[in-house]
């Protein structure tokens, strides 16, 4: 008998060791830690990696590797004709992660939705202010309050989102990371402890995985939800070995201390490409790295003078010298990867003899100006200094001399808004939701002036069209809509389009299915690992 | 003795007041809108502007924002982080251990390779061993940290594979904290593997953290035995017939070490304050590579409690150093 039960016990051990042997684990080389784990609230692409990506999931959700959304939480959705309500079906059936803090008791539902969002807007919710100086920054920063009116549950597995005016990009903002669909039922459950901050650090969600442990700046450990709407993933265990320089999360990779790692140093690329071990996707960004214009501003209020300096700078020279090759070159404000790109624009000419002619026609002599250079190294311009001292002397060619100035990075965005700002100015955009209005309005629209539009540039004829386009729900109207806004923005250049970055993301060759995300975000759904 | 610390313990007042308005004024001199800065790239509204300037009480006058500042630390109070939103006083209690961990072992590489090394130099002055010894030291010294600890671990870790790139262990080891010192914890745990595991991640950043320490070791070593093996009772010993290696060990050494101990002590304060660069290079996760990511995300709450908090620890282990010191050297007492 005891025999036996030796017996017995050995064979139970060896096929627990053959379970754990075969279970399939990912090690993520994160850049930075999470702030927390409540999608709502955070900024991020750290943050949203770590919380969104894993454990949550939206209505809808962008498809890997583009910028098109498709059903997810709702199965499916409808816009009035009027296109002041959208409403959402939602898919039944879908379980909130059980915890050792939360074990759910019902299905998804309306409520959860509605929950979701009111606590970002209603400041009567409980929830609005729940976590010392919390702002909810992406849901006021895209317009969200001035459009929702009110949202509704029409049944359970049914929400309506009444517009105060129609939005086309709604249903792309509601596919972003801060629509992430949180548990209301959990929400009750901490505030009847009193407990509300924990909802940001033991985090329940519908995602493909969810989270065990996080210890602070160290590790953060997921295993796949075994319930999830969608089947189980591929991957049993997902850890983020929290690594913040760039050089040292390449040599992780190439040692085997993890299998995929985000941006890695310019300088590094070479090796990592060269590696047999490893593979290297690439992929332009969703970004724009420009210099605006003061239109407002004499002589920088003339559009060949505007043009003038444009056609002076070299911008093959700053890619290759600055972006070092991950850059593309920009002709339009929004990068080729986005719907209603206009490809028939020419692209900028570099030719100083022209612009000098240019500019003696506009009878501009010694001119000497200020170039605004960004202090912080950004994913569309990783060192604006140098771009300024390039464009600097490729305007002493031409005869103008710039003076280049800078701030700290906060100072310098509100210095830079100011509408009497002297001088060009650099700065950039990277997309949130794929959807043009989120360029095209956000930086170069009549109201954006003061706030994030660093030309104070106000046409007419573009702000008709982006308007237009804004409210217009057939997409190939839009296309057309945006398509001739860049042609008016080429023609009256508020701003000098620098360019695109490129994004790398190296990875083992074990690691199978990674899709890379224009939106610049990291998710690991799909992903695979040989054995 | 008793006097002696109760007069050391009141000069601390003082020292508080000082570093509670240099942690304070340091934050208010760093460009930038810490509001400003918490907002993402789409800015925050006037409006929520002036809700949250009030909330921080940023909008109070300076003296008073420093009045509550310093009540609240007097209550424990260290605000909360403004990035994560969680006690910045709990974060930096989490990360502190491995922080000391670090520092303790590098210590003891210091201590260990320094003093034998400086003894030698001294003894044998002027030879060979002596200059190689003082020129390794100098180079120690000298050496930019950065570039020190990545060359390491492109060389043991990426070429030879002999110890792990980062990090405290590997990531196949999931133990709960107990102490928060990952040797401690993987022997209370009994995992003898991850114990071992453990000790090879600390082997790269003690190394790299201790080559400074163990330079000043060795070169303050060597000055103090050089003048102690110069004095009378060393000669007399000599003369006496004892073995050089007794007179060296026993007359010399003990006493050539005073001076040494004090060496050490500042050291081991420097070390606790956060070793920022190589805490950096390792993804080490203590309070150096902390504060480095607050001032990095203008968390100035973190940052101002953070260099509070840094500097009380380096002033406590400055007076256990005094008191040691005392307790080795009567004469300091008396004066």
């Amino acid at each position: 008998m005891k025999l036996m039960k030796t017996l017995l016990t050995a064979t139970a051990i060896m096929a627990l060791a053959a379970g754990a042997a075969q279970a399939k684990q990912l090690v993520y080389c994160s850049e930075a830690s999470p702030a927390h784990f409540d999608p709502g609230p955070l900024t991020g692409g750290n943050d949203f990696d770590a919380s969104s990506h894993t454990i949550y999931n939206r209505l809808v959700e962008f498809v890997p590797g583009g910028t098109a959304v498709e059903p997810a939480l709702a199965e499916s959705w409808e816009v009035s004709e009027d296109g002041l309500e959208i409403t959402f079906k939602l898919r039944p059936g879908v379980k909130f992660q059980t915890t050792s803090y939360f074990t759910p008791t019902r299905d998804l539902n309306a409520s959860d939705v509605i929950f979701t969002f009111e606590r970002q807007y209603k400041e009567d919710n409980p929830w609005f202010a729940y976590l010392d100086g919390m702002t909810w920054d992406y849901f006021q920063g895209m317009d969200m309050p001035k459009y929702i009116k009110e949202i509704v549950a029409v049944d359970d597995l049914t929400v309506k989102f009444v517009l105060n005016e129609p939005n086309s990009p709604m249903i792309a903002n509601l596919a972003m990371d801060f629509a992430s669909i949180v548990s209301k039922e959990y929400a009750d459950q901490l505030e009847a402890s009193g407990d509300l901050a924990a909802f940001s650090t033991q985090p329940v969600g519908t995602g493909p995985f969810q989270l065990v442990d996080y210890q602070l700046d160290t590790v953060i450990r997921y295993q796949a939800f075994p319930d999830y709407w969608d089947g189980k993933r591929n991957l049993d265990d997902l850890i983020f070995a929290i690594t913040t320089d760039p050089s040292v999360r390449a040599q992780r990779l190439i040692a085997g201390e993890c299998d995929i790692m985000p941006y890695p140093a310019p300088a590094d690329i070479a090796v990592l490409q060269g590696n047999d071990d490893l593979v290297v996707l690439e992929q332009e960004g969703l970004n724009i790295g420009y210099m605006s214009y003061n239109v407002t501003e004499a002589p920088f209020d003339n559009v060949n003078v505007r043009k003038a300096l444009s056609m002076a700078v070299d911008k093959a020279a700053i890619i290759e010298a600055v972006y070092q090759g991950a850059g593309q070159d920009a002709k339009n404000l929004i990068p080729p990867t986005m719907w209603s790109y206009n490809d028939s624009i020419a692209a900028d000419v570099y030719d100083p003899e022209a612009a000098k002619k240019l500019l003696e026609e506009a009878g501009v002599t010694n001119l000497t100006t200020d170039l605004w250079a960004m202090p912080v190294s950004r994913p569309y311009n990783p060192n604006a200094q140098r771009v300024a001292e390039l464009i600097q002397a490729d305007w002493a060619a031409i005869g103008v001399t710039a003076n280049i100035v800078s701030y700290e990075w906060t100072e310098y965005r509100e210095r830079g808004k100011q509408t009497d700002r002297k001088g060009p100015f650099q700065i950039g955009w990277t997309g949130d939701n794929g959807d043009p209005d989120n360029f095209f309005a956000t930086l170069f629209s009549c109201s954006a002036i003061g706030v994030s539009n660093y030309s104070a540039w106000c046409n007419d004829e573009f702000e008709a069209l982006i308007q237009k386009a804004k409210t217009t729900s057939d997409q190939a109207e839009r296309t057309a809509l945006y398509e001739e806004a860049q042609v008016i923005f080429k023609a009256d250049e508020p701003a000098l389009t620098l360019a695109h970055s490129k994004v790398f993301m190296p990875m083992n060759k074990r690691v199978l299915n990674y899709t890379m995300s224009p939106l610049g975000n990291h998710s690991f759904k799909d992903v695979d690992v040989t054995e | 003795m008793l006097n002696y610390i109760l007069r050391k313990l009141a000069l601390i007042v003082p020292t508080l007041i000082g570093i509670s308005i240099c942690a304070f004024a340091f934050v208010r001199v760093l460009p930038g809108d810490p509001i400003l800065a918490m907002a993402g790239q789409h800015g925050v509204s006037p409006e929520r502007y002036e809700i949250l300037r009030e909330q921080f009480g940023y909008n109070l006058p300076i003296w008073q924002q420093y009045f509550n500042y310093v009540g609240n630390l007097l209550q424990g109070n260290f605000g909360t982080s403004l990035a994560t939103k969680r006690p910045v006083l709990n974060e930096f209690m989490t990360l502190f251990p491995a922080t000391v961990e670090l520092a303790m072992v590098a210590m003891i590489f210091a201590i260990g390779v320094g003093v034998p090394a400086g003894v030698l130099a001294a003894v044998k002055r002027g030879s060979w061993i002596d200059q190689i010894a003082m020129s390794v030291a100098l180079t120690g010294y000298s050496m930019p940290i950065f570039w020190w600890g990545l060359l390491l671990m492109m060389f043991f870790s990426a070429y030879l594979g002999w110890t792990p790139v980062s990090g405290r262990i590997a990531l196949s080891f999931f133990l709960k904290p107990i102490t928060g010192f990952m040797l401690i914890d993987t022997l209370l745990h009994g995992n003898w593997p991850a114990f071992v595991s453990a000790l090879r991640h600390l082997i790269l950043p003690a190394v790299v953290l201790g080559t400074i320490p163990l330079a000043v070791i060795a070169r303050q070593t060597r000055s103090a035995m050089l003048e102690v093996l110069g004095e009378d009772y060393v000669r007399t010993a000599k003369a006496k017939g004892l073995s050089s290696r007794r007179v060296v060990s026993v007359h010399a050494l003990r006493n050539a070490l005073i001076p040494v101990v004090t060496t050490i002590g500042l050291q081991v304060g420097l070390l606790l304050g956060g070793a920022i660069l190589t805490e950096t290079i390792f993804s080490w996760p203590g309070i150096g590579k902390w504060m480095i990511d607050s001032i990095f995300k203008r968390d100035y709450v973190a940052v101002q409690s953070g260099l509070f908090l840094i500097a009380c620890i380096v002033m406590a282990v400055n007076l256990i150093v005094d008191v040691l010191y005392a307790v080795i050297n009567p004469r300091i007492r008396v004066q």
